[in-house]
């Protein structure tokens, strides 16, 4: 089992590779340096939500409410930022990922406390999300005029020739890597995923572990809203619409098994960049950009269909989440 | 809990009357909620209580309910199928290219019905061949049939439906009574039947329950699962069928979203989302539920996307709320 995990994302990586030499031999452009950079920028938002993801889905739970919670958060940053233009953005940062922490703690409360199936919870919470942004924007958008400059110039600062919005990416590739394969916290989230009923034996909390990866990917959720919205100069209630399905996908295509406890820190950002540079290749090949649905769609089924033979005696104990509770 | 041994367990000396479990059940609690509904929304809107509005709403839940229907069996059975909203989209853009070539109201009937079919069959074949699990593979193929649509119309829409084809989605039986309502009814009662007084019912329990054990006790375990994503596909054709006919028009983000109304529709009918348990009657009363606040709140003006934040705390709400009693009661033993 162990040796299985660095081959598959081998596979991914070359995958992803071989994409690359196969555009790379008709738009040599492609693979340039400069917009290498900018297809890896793009994908940033979407390797840290795969992170988070990541995390929920090794448990045995799903999150679908990310982007809902992205979408959030980045609308009252955007709101901080036209009512109060000198606010430092530090402050802002803060307060996007306790902001997006403390819905995470509402989706993973109600897993934890109440036992109810994280699908549903977030199902839920997904749609009430969405419309509080309603409530409190009116439907109006806030747009780049009235954002100040050192809110939006934030996360396209360049350090290094990196924006700072992939730097935030690359920090928590490397801080989920050293968590995920060094840290107690790290080490119980595979055990509550692999077995819950073991877990509990050695002494982990499984119904905490849960709610504290909920409390993680909502906090990234909320970092990215502020990134997401800044970076793009508007705020309004659809913004990343249908994200959390991609944010899956891009976990199932890394092969983070769905049932729990298998899957990894590369897998997931694999996944994410396998994603990034489809939707970036398509329009230089000449594909129209309506192809991107489809395409993902198929991928998720081949990656899943090739990973299954790893997982296939794990059994299919899909939506069922730990039944103990402590 | 698990881990500590059963406490003296209090072992009831009779059975609970058959009323008193009657009283108790979801259903009836369901039940008290839509009247409960029924009768704020009377007092919210002199426009609520007219039957012409009260059929025009009918069309916030018949589409879905139809959906939710088959959804429930599946979901019933331990499986989930969350590409129901882009098999619509993929019928009704089959449709759409398929009026373009001339084909009359029989010939979209049955194009229609045979994607739904292909859809489901699609799922079914990675879901009981490959033995993939269900909400990964009905995710890749939610977004790979509504990308096929967007392949096909792009920006586009697809309209020139023939006349008779509007029966479907906007003709009248009798009265206030809309074709759309009788095939609720019609299908209500098939899948209530089918689900509760037949052999496959009591299989789809079983499997449910323990896949394991109904395998043992020799039901076709696979079978079953294929079959029932063949239903949730045709139903999803159907459902397709009746929007596409109400619209009148074809665009590829056609019924965006539902797979969540409809499984937020089985989930407050009581179906447990696990597997193992549910009844048609809870959904029935939930598609009322869901119809009901979507169409008060939407005579208060009440913007959709606010309606949905009640959709979403009604789903939470009817779940937690029985478990927040429960521990409670137990004197918050935890």
């Amino acid at each position: 089992m162990t040796r299985l995990i660095p081959l598959r994302e081998m596979i991914l990586a070359g995958a992803i590779l071989g994409l690359l030499l196969v555009i790379a031999s008709r738009f040599s452009g492609f693979v340039a340096p400069g917009n290498l950079v900018n297809v890896f920028n793009d994908t940033a938002p979407l390797i840290i939500l795969a992170l988070g993801q990541m995390v929920v889905i090794l448990t045995r739970c799903i999150d679908l409410s990310v982007a809902a919670n992205l979408a959030l958060t980045g609308m009252v940053c955007a709101m901080i930022n036209v009512a109060l233009p000198e606010l430092p953005i530090s402050v802002i940062l803060v307060i996007a990922a306790l902001l997006g922490a403390l819905m995470g703690a509402i989706n993973g409360l109600l897993v934890w406390k109440l036992a109810i199936p994280p699908i549903v919870v977030t199902l839920g919470t997904m749609t009430i999300f969405r419309g509080v942004i309603f409530l409190i924007s009116n439907g109006k958008w806030v747009n780049s005029h009235e954002m100040s400059a050192s809110f939006t110039g934030f996360p396209r600062a360049e350090i290094l020739g990196l924006p700072v919005l992939s730097w935030t990416a690359v920090l928590a590739v490397l801080t989920f890597a050293l968590m995920m394969a060094r840290t107690p916290f790290g080490r119980s989230i595979f055990a509550v995923g692999g077995n819950p009923h073991a877990a509990v034996y050695t002494g982990i909390n499984v119904g905490k572990t849960q709610c504290l990866a909920f409390v993680l990917s909502g906090a990234l959720a909320g970092l990215t809203g502020y990134l997401w919205v800044a970076r793009y100069a508007v705020a309004y209630v659809d913004i990343a619409g249908g994200f959390e399905l991609e944010v899956v996908a891009a976990c199932v295509i890394g092969g983070i098994s769905i049932a729990g406890g298998v899957g990894s820190v590369a897998g997931a950002v694999l996944g994410a960049l396998f994603l990034g540079v489809v939707k970036n290749a398509l329009p230089v090949v000449n594909i129209s950009p309506f192809w991107q649905l489809a395409i993902s769609g198929s991928a998720i089924l081949i990656a899943v269909a090739f990973n299954a033979r790893a997982g296939r005696t794990k059994g299919r104990i899909i939506l069922k989440s730990a039944d103990t509770s402590s | 809990m698990t881990d500590a041994p059963a406490p003296s367990r209090h072992i009831p000396d009779r059975l609970n009357s058959r009323l008193a479990r009657l009283l108790r059940s979801w259903e009836v609690l369901l039940l008290a909620v839509a009247v409960a509904i029924f009768v704020v929304n009377c007092f919210a809107s002199p426009y609520f209580l007219n039957a012409w509005n009260l059929s025009d709403a009918t069309f916030n839940f018949t589409e879905k309910a139809m959906i939710a229907f088959a959804m429930a069996l599946l979901i019933i059975a331990g499986e989930i199928d969350l590409s129901v909203a882009s098999i619509i989209a993929l019928a009704s853009t089959a449709m759409g290219l398929a009026v373009q070539y001339g084909a009359g109201t029989a010939e979209l009937v049955g194009i229609s019905l045979a994607v739904g079919l292909m859809c489901g069959a699609f799922n079914a074949v990675f879901v009981t061949v490959l033995g993939l699990p269900s909400i990964v593979v009905t995710i890749g193929t939610m977004s790979l049939f509504r990308g096929i649509s967007y392949i096909i119309l792009g920006d586009d829409a697809f309209r020139g439906y023939p006349a008779s084809f509007a029966w479907f989605g906007q003709g009248y039986i009798v009265w206030v009574i809309t074709v759309e309502m009788l095939f609720f009814v019609v299908f209500a009662v098939i899948y209530g039947v089918v689900l509760h007084r037949t052999n496959f019912g009591r299989a789809v329990y079983a499997i449910g329950n323990n896949p394991t054990s109904a395998l043992f006790s020799g039901i076709r375990v696979q079978r079953v699962k294929f079959i029932l994503f063949l239903l949730t596909g045709v139903m999803s054709g159907f459902a397709a069928l009746c929007l596409t006919s109400r619209l009148g028009s074809t665009r590829p983000s056609i019924a965006s979203g539902m797979e969540l109304e409809v499984v937020t529709m089985v989930v407050l009918g009581g179906v447990n989302i696990l597997g193992g348990s549910g009844s048609i009657p809870g959904v029935v009363i939930a598609a009322f539920v869901m119809g009901l606040v979507t169409f008060g709140l939407g005579l208060l003006n009440v913007p959709g996307i606010v309606m949905s934040v009640f959709i979403g705390l009604l789903l939470i709400g009817v779940i937690a709320l029985p478990r927040l009693w429960a521990m409670l009661a137990k004197g918050s033993a935890i």
